[in-house]
């Protein structure tokens, strides 16, 4: 069965994109897909410019199309006028490129908060923009009041603001204000080696420094049709299932703890400790910073390393269903956690949010799952959906994930193959472009490239699951309590920097 | 639950031994740290921290310094919620254009005598992302620093030991 982006009509198909295809498309493509997007019938994954095109990213249910439309007066249909979830995303596009979404609803600036050296870095550039007083959305009513929250938050936690308007203690409307960690991530790459945009893409979201390093390098690979030798493919699972564990340690702790219960904190602390020592037994890198790079990873597992990651489980296999337990019989914390900051599955399937914000309001999408990239392909594990959406289903699904993971890293230190851990760059000489997907804790990350015949990185975009999530928060906090606030938003633990980036 | 409260009576802390000061933090501190005087500050220290434009990566080490491996407050240093409260300031990141402001709002905000420590690489000196339209500089640029701890991230042991250091040298 032709799958409907095949029937989307186009001028014809980029050359070199791959795995997936590049459709150019006219304005009647365009129109199309924004109303299939509109629909349900198509996902959007990503929107962003790149010179005078705009290109967007969707899925149809296992298929991805990159649609590029030229922008012949600086200009493109909207797709957020029918498609939402487009918004932020053609405000960005507006602020970085100078190319307008013509019937926008929403034209304010977006990452540009008037500060920079140019404005459109990545358009052809012009002087920078006055910071103009920014129009928060009006709430009226009687009895309302502001609560400001941000940039500099109260905790070690990043940059952001939130304009909170209630009615008492309730919060009758949330706006999220952002852009305060952009750093030109994107600017920094146009025209960088590999090496340098391969350490700038570990670098968008720390916490998903794997997750981004091996979207990046699957782009590459995809681009230039690369083999990654099987043990560097192992390695890699093994380095994001180190990475989730050690985040979703992390998160059932912080959120337990913004519900001030602080045992939970204290104990997922020295779990996600003991993961992040493990990994740095294995790759000399708590984090495991730059280690996947284009065409396998830098470092071959440390050979004591193993030992550290049996202890781990064997840990962790021990206390953490005890926590779960805990978790699960405290009412004091249940009372914080159910029914609070619920995410609606209508909104979650209308903005394709993904991770656990999608999976606990029934989205059951993982990368692992539906581009079964590999060695995600022949492993076993499962995607638990929940459907309640709220903190706690949020929670649950952590969770779940936790064991999954072990699940997952016990398999693939039994099939761990011999062999080499990276293969040689190849196919310089020619354009291509290539896109890559990986599943972070938080959700999907997909990096779009372009490669020069010299083998620099011409354009390079990157989307963070945050993206589809932060709006998902204005939502949820809606008729919640303001104490609520710093629980849903923990629940969420959406990026900062990989939103600004 | 009452298992648990009662497993970690019983048993012996995580905490690990503590860090010596590091002797570089020491010499850098002997050179920065003599604009005031030494505060009578009862060996405590508040800190507040803030993100000018990091990737994130610092803060999660940042707050593994709170855990029960590294547990900082036995050092009598401890994270506040205000700048109002705080004697040191912790800064991450690059210091983007867009956060510029609101960091020298936070030190203005912070009373005297005070300590800026720079944490990061990107901290230091824009690290990987100096030269951006989006980058106002390293830390220094911005409001004087009096130590700065390397590392994309540094680890924890590297955080303790440059803030044990601050905290043997100012009180
Ligand atoms: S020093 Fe490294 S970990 Fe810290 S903000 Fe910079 S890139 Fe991220």
């Amino acid at each position: 069965m032709a799958t409907l982006i095949e029937t989307l009509p186009h001028q014809r198909k980029a050359d070199h994109h791959r795995p997936w295809p590049r459709l150019i498309v006219g304005a009647e493509g365009w129109r199309l897909a924004t109303g299939y997007l509109a629909t349900g019938h198509l996902t959007l994954l990503g929107l962003w410019g790149d010179g005078p095109i705009v290109h967007m990213a969707v899925l149809d249910q296992r298929d991805v199309a990159v649609l590029s439309y030229e922008c012949k007066k600086g200009t493109f249909p909207s797709v957020s006028t029918a498609h939402p979830p487009a918004g932020r995303m053609e405000r960005a596009v507006r602020d970085l490129n100078g190319l307008n979404a013509v019937g926008a609803p929403d034209t304010r600036p977006w990452l540009d908060l008037g500060f920079w050296e140019t404005g459109r870095p990545l358009g052809k550039g012009c002087a920078a923009t006055k910071p103009a007083p920014y129009k928060f959305l009006p709430a009226e009513g009687e009895g309302l009041h502001q609560v400001a929250v941000g940039p500099v938050h109260a905790s070690i936690i990043e940059p952001g603001h939130f304009r909170l308007t209630c009615n008492g203690e309730h919060v009758v409307r949330l706006e999220q204000r952002f852009g305060w960690t952009h750093k030109g991530v994107e600017s920094l790459m146009a025209g960088s080696s590999l090496n340098k945009a391969a350490q700038l893409a570990g670098r968008v979201s720390g916490d998903s420094t794997v997750a981004y390093a091996w979207a990046f390098a699957q782009a590459v690979e995809a681009a230039r049709q690369m083999q990654v030798p099987p043990r560097a493919i192992y390695l890699r699972a093994l380095m994001a299932e180190l990475e989730r564990l050690a985040n979703h340690f992390g998160d059932i702790g912080a959120v337990c703890n913004d519900a001030s219960f602080a045992i939970m904190h204290a104990h997922c602390g020295i779990l996600r400790e003991r993961t992040l020592r493990a990994a740095h037994a294995c790759f000399s890198h708590r984090l495991m910073m730059d280690r996947i790079v284009p065409g396998g990873v830098s470092n071959d597992l440390a050979p004591e390393g193993l030992a550290q990651i049996r202890a781990l489980l064997e840990d962790a296999k021990l206390k953490f269903p005890r926590l779960v337990e805990l978790y699960d019989n405290t009412a004091s914390l249940q009372d914080r956690t159910v029914t609070s900051g619920i995410v609606r599955a209508e909104l979650a399937r209308q903005y394709g949010a993904g991770g656990y914000v999608g999976r606990a309001s029934g989205r059951g999408f993982d990368a692992r799952r539906a581009f079964a990239y590999a060695p995600y392909d022949t492993l076993i594990f499962e995607v638990p959906v929940l459907n309640a959406g709220d903190v706690d289903a949020r929670v649950w699904i952590r969770i779940r994930e936790v064991e999954q993971s072990m699940a997952l890293i016990e398999q693939i230190m039994a099939r761990l193959p011999n062999g080499a851990i990276r293969t040689p760059l190849a196919g310089n000489g020619q354009v291509r472009e290539g896109v890559g997907f990986a599943e972070a804790f938080r959700g999907d990350v997909m990096v779009w490239l372009r490669l020069a015949g010299d083998g620099r990185v011409e354009r390079c975009h990157l989307r963070d699951a945050s993206w589809f999530q932060w709006p998902l928060l204005e939502a949820a906090i809606e008729d919640n309590i303001v104490a609520d606030f710093p629980l849903c938003n923990k629940s969420f633990n959406c990026s900062y920097s990989g939103h600004d980036l | 639950m009452r298992k648990t409260l009662f497993e970690s009576l019983t048993r012996g802390p995580l905490t690990e031994p503590p860090s010596a000061p590091d002797e570089a933090a020491l010499a850098e501190l002997a050179q920065t740290v003599n604009r005031a005087a030494r505060a009578r500050l009862g060996r405590s220290l508040s800190i507040r921290h803030v993100d000018a434009g990091s990737c994130n990566g610092c803060e999660l080490e940042i707050q593994a310094v709170n855990n029960a491996f590294h547990d900082l407050e036995r050092f009598g240093l401890r994270f506040v919620a205000s700048p109002r409260h705080a004697d040191v300031l912790t800064v991450t990141g690059p210091v983007t254009r867009n956060m510029r402001e609101a960091l020298l709002r936070v030190y203005n905000a912070t009373p005297d005598p005070k300590w800026v420590v720079a944490i990061g690489d990107c901290a230091a000196n824009g690290g990987i992302f100096a030269g951006s339209y989006a980058v106002a500089g390293g830390v220094n640029d911005i409001v004087p620093v009096d130590l700065h701890i390397r590392g994309c991230p540094p680890s924890p042991i590297d955080l303790l030991k440059g803030l044990v250091a601050l905290i043997e040298h100012v009180t």
